[in-house]
């Protein structure tokens, strides 16, 4: 595979996460490219342009500052030369979606004035243990190049990336007015790591961990009590996932001293004993993560109901969570400020509708809402008569398995769809469902951007009509015109991909499962979808003929994804060899797999600058 | 050999049952003969569904139970797949542990207050890092400590260890990579030893199964290999 990383390359603006704004499939004669050889500023390169206008470039600078969206940046960038390189200076925010698309080296070169780095790692479908361990995202030649160039670099946000404590180290000791760190669902590091951010980021406002798997080592380290011992700057601290247990008395004192905090979330470890204490060091906070929300008494014995209510009371929460492992008992303490709260996050807590409508019908406020389905359809209808204002709804299953009983199904769905006309985001887990409810979805709530319905059982069709799901997801991407992102689930034929194809035209994300008959099914979306940024599918009769119908439209894309298709070796190397600058990863099923297989089990190609990676594990193959 | 044969006599009958991988939930009464019919019928039974070559032991083992096990408690129609439904391994193990010390606090009331303060990955695995080693073919199990491993090379090794004496049984040598180590998670799913972090293993891993290759990867459904 040629390396892309000398020489002619493809527009800049696929360095940044967003495709080229305009319609896909461009061919690379009708997009001008800028010559990068003098590097950024330099005089040098061709006769062909003026040389720059220096005024008319400061002028352009303090203009672009304005422009945020990567999305505007990387078409002012394309404008001419002049705006590329001020553009490149005064880029603030470097979004890459995926790490392995450029090289840290090249990153750093382009862009000289970044304060914020978001960087995307493993594929989405690594949550599902679908790819080995071991695969990669390492966020070190990332640290490594960020360090020296970025000096004043503020803030860093990774996803699914593999972050050990030396990273965390280095990127505390090469960054002295860092902000910001955010970890979502990243794995590699511990306690260790979190001590040398907490020491050496002085000026740290924000320490989110989310949903990362944290090294359970030996020897924990008390790293709350190394934060500064003066006043902090702390606005949010995130720990629910860190779910070794940690210090109390240290975390109390820093609360006490942080005037700032807003957004607290603790782990399991904290009874309401212990939240009561924090609460009334932090009566300003408006995010609170509820840890156990069950009592384990100490000294002062086993709190009150109403004594916790009081403390709810005299807080100015807008935003709840937790609830690890709710003692139901205690749920009226938090009536106080139902009426206020916006987000609500039910989803650790197996509750029952007797115990979820007393707490549900004062939230009348209530933008976002995740919930276990263990409230059943009748706990969703009482969601739907009384939050009105509600934006985003996720319920997840108790038990995650295909046959389990499952509590919500349809008819909840039906009654959120007709109380919640404001929906924008909806993730629905179930094990029954209908056309008509999905149809009704799609008419009450005009506004969705996102539906992801997952029915559990594969393949399973209408549980009335016995019909497929077609006509459900057809109505969604039909009805929903401002849908952008789509998962899709039950029996499914290639007609719900044809509806997909010709309506969806916005859809950037589409997940597939167990759907499809033919070929057809990919060819519809790959030709249909001009959008199309990223597709995952697993478990689907999809062949090398669908694979090679979308040649045209990889590299408008961030990345596909499939595995437990019917791809073969020859199909992903057709690809692999007409494509040069798309990385076309296979993966091998058994880690331990020797030699080579026709069939290919896991496919993951993205269009990349930086050509195939040098950190790939032997049961990757880089065609 | 007359070791090995007094030691079965000695194990409890029942502590073979409780090893077997099977789908029903956890408590729910088995036949004893599903262990030694679930082996026979190990290379019967092909996929339905077009799919990869992975976990198609895990498929027919419990396609087999869905067959013969009356007493489960929920009728089984499918075999498990790996990820699905696709909820994240996070969350799942939050709730595993919150449903396991919610049904202690339920049964036991006078530990109530013990258990059920630190339902963590963390205290799952203080508790109960003690998992049993089945081997196929082996006439009795073994019991490790997953906490007295630091990663997956280490337990290799020592599972290596423990069931040589076992692997020459059949096969022609002791070859370590003529087995595949598997292990039955929290959700009761057959899982391959090695995709997830160590640490993560040592908290959903409830046994360990070491079974030959050739039924790992479901050797006469699949022509390619």
């Amino acid at each position: 595979m040629r390396d892309a990383e000398e020489g002619s390359e493809s527009p800049p603006s696929q360095m940044s996460g967003d495709g080229p704004g305009g319609s896909g499939g461009e061919s690379e004669s009708d997009r001008w490219m800028p010559d990068l050889r003098g590097g950024n500023g330099g005089g040098g390169g061709g006769g062909r342009w003026a040389p720059p206008d220096q005024v008319l470039e400061n002028v352009l600078e303090s203009v672009l500052e304005f422009l945020t969206a990567a999305r505007d940046r990387n078409a002012a960038s394309l404008v001419c030369r002049s705006w590329y390189r001020a553009e490149a200076q005064t880029r603030r925010e470097l979004f890459i979606g995926n790490c392995y698309a450029v090289s840290p080296r090249r990153a750093v070169e382009r862009f000289g004035g970044v304060r914020d780095v978001v960087l995307k790692g493993k594929p989405r479908f690594a949550d599902f243990s679908l790819v080995p361990y071991g695969w990669g995202a390492y966020v070190s030649p990332w640290v490594a190049a960020l360090g020296p160039a970025y000096p004043r670099l503020e803030r860093i946000c990774l996803k699914r990336m593999t972050v050990s404590n030396d990273d965390l180290a280095l990127i505390a000791k090469s960054f002295p007015l860092f902000k910001e760190l955010s970890l979502v669902c990243c794995e590699g590091f511990s306690t260790h790591g979190l001590a040398a951010i907490a020491e050496w980021c002085r000026y740290l406002r924000v320490l989110d961990l989310i949903e990362d798997y944290i090294d359970e080592e030996d020897e924990l380290v008390d790293w709350i009590s190394k934060f500064p011992e003066s006043n902090t700057s702390l606005e949010s601290l995130v720990f629910d996932c860190v779910s070794v247990p940690f210090n109390f008395e240290a975390l109390e004192a820093l609360v006490a001293r942080s005037p700032a905090l807003r957004r607290l979330r603790v782990n399991h470890h904290v009874p309401v004993e212990q939240l009561r204490s924090l609460m009334a060091k932090a009566p300003q906070l408006t995010h609170l993560g509820t840890g156990a929300f069950r009592s384990e008494p100490g000294p002062g014995g086993v709190l009150s109901v109403s004594e916790l209510a009081t403390s709810f009371a005299a807080s100015r929460l807008l935003c709840l969570s937790g609830f690890r492992d709710v003692n139901p008992e205690y749920l009226p303490a938090i009536h106080p400020v139902c009426v206020n709260l916006t987000s609500l996050n039910f989803s650790f807590a197996s509750l029952t509708a007797e115990e979820l409508i007393p707490v549900i019908r004062n939230c009348a406020r209530l933008r976002t809402f995740w919930v276990l389905d263990t409230v059943g359809d009748e706990g969703l209808r009482a969601v739907a008569e009384t939050c009105s204002d509600l934006r985003e709804l996720r319920v997840f299953p108790l038990n995650a398995t295909e046959d389990s009983e499952g509590s919500v199904s349809d008819v909840g769905l039906q009654a959120i769809s007709e109380g919640c006309h404001k929906l924008e985001l909806i993730l629905y887990f179930c094990q029954r469902m209908t056309n008509a409810a999905v149809i009704a979805m799609s008419k009450n709530c005009p506004d969705l951007v996102t539906f992801r319905l997952c029915i559990m059982g594969r393949h399973r069709p209408d549980r009335i009509t016995g019909e497929p799901m077609d006509d459900g997801f057809g109505a969604i991407v039909m009805n929903c015109k401002k849908l952008t992102r789509l998962s899709v689930s039950g029996l499914l034929t290639d007609k719900a991909f044809a509806y997909i194809g010709k309506y969806g035209k916005l859809i950037k994300t589409l997940s597939v499962a167990f759907a499809g008959n033919t070929d057809m099914s990919l060819q519809f979306v790959f030709e249909g979808c001009t959008r199309l940024q990223k597709l995952e599918v697993r478990d689907s009769p999809f062949s090398d003929k669908g694979l090679l119908s979308g040649l045209s439209y990889f590299y408008n894309m961030r990345f596909l994804w499939m595995n437990s298709c019917k791809l073969t070796m020859r199909g992903c190397r057709d690809v692999a060899q007409q494509m040069p600058d798309l990385v076309v990863e296979v993966m091998k099923d058994h880690p331990d797999d020797e030699g080579e297989m026709e069939t290919v089990d896991k496919l993951y190609l993205y269009r990349s600058l930086a050509g195939p990676r040098n950190d790939a594990p032997p049961f990757v193959n880089i065609l | 050999m007359e070791a090995a044969v007094g030691y079965v006599s000695v194990v409890d009958v029942d502590n073979l049952k409780a090893t077997e991988l099977r789908l029903g939930l956890p408590g729910t009464a088995e036949d004893h003969h599903n262990h030694l019919s679930s082996q026979k019928a190990m290379s019967s039974s092909v996929p339905s569904t077009p799919r990869g070559m992975k976990r198609a032991a895990a498929e027919d083992d419990d396609v087999v139970d869905a067959d013969e096990d009356d007493e489960a408690a929920p009728p089984v129609a499918k075999a498990q797949v790996v990820g699905w439904p696709p909820v994240r391994s996070y969350r799942k193990s939050c709730f595993q542990a919150a449903a396991a010390s919610k049904s202690k606090a339920v049964s036991n009331k006078d530990e109530a207050s013990k258990n059920t303060t630190a339902p963590s990955p963390a205290a799952a695995a203080a508790n109960g890092s003690l998992v049993k080693v089945s081997m196929d073919g082996a006439p009795y199990l073994r019991k490790i400590d997953l906490k007295m491993y630091k990663g997956y090379r280490e337990l290799r090794e020592a599972l290596e260890v423990m069931f040589v004496c076992f692997s020459g049984a059949d096969s022609a040598g002791a070859n370590p990579s003529e087995f595949a180590i598997t292990y039955q998670d929290k959700d009761g799913d057959l899982m391959l030893v090695g995709d997830v972090p160590f640490d993560m293993f040592t908290c959903t891993c409830k046994k360990l199964r070491i079974m030959k290759r050739s039924e790992a990867t479901g050797l006469g459904s699949h022509p390619g290999k």
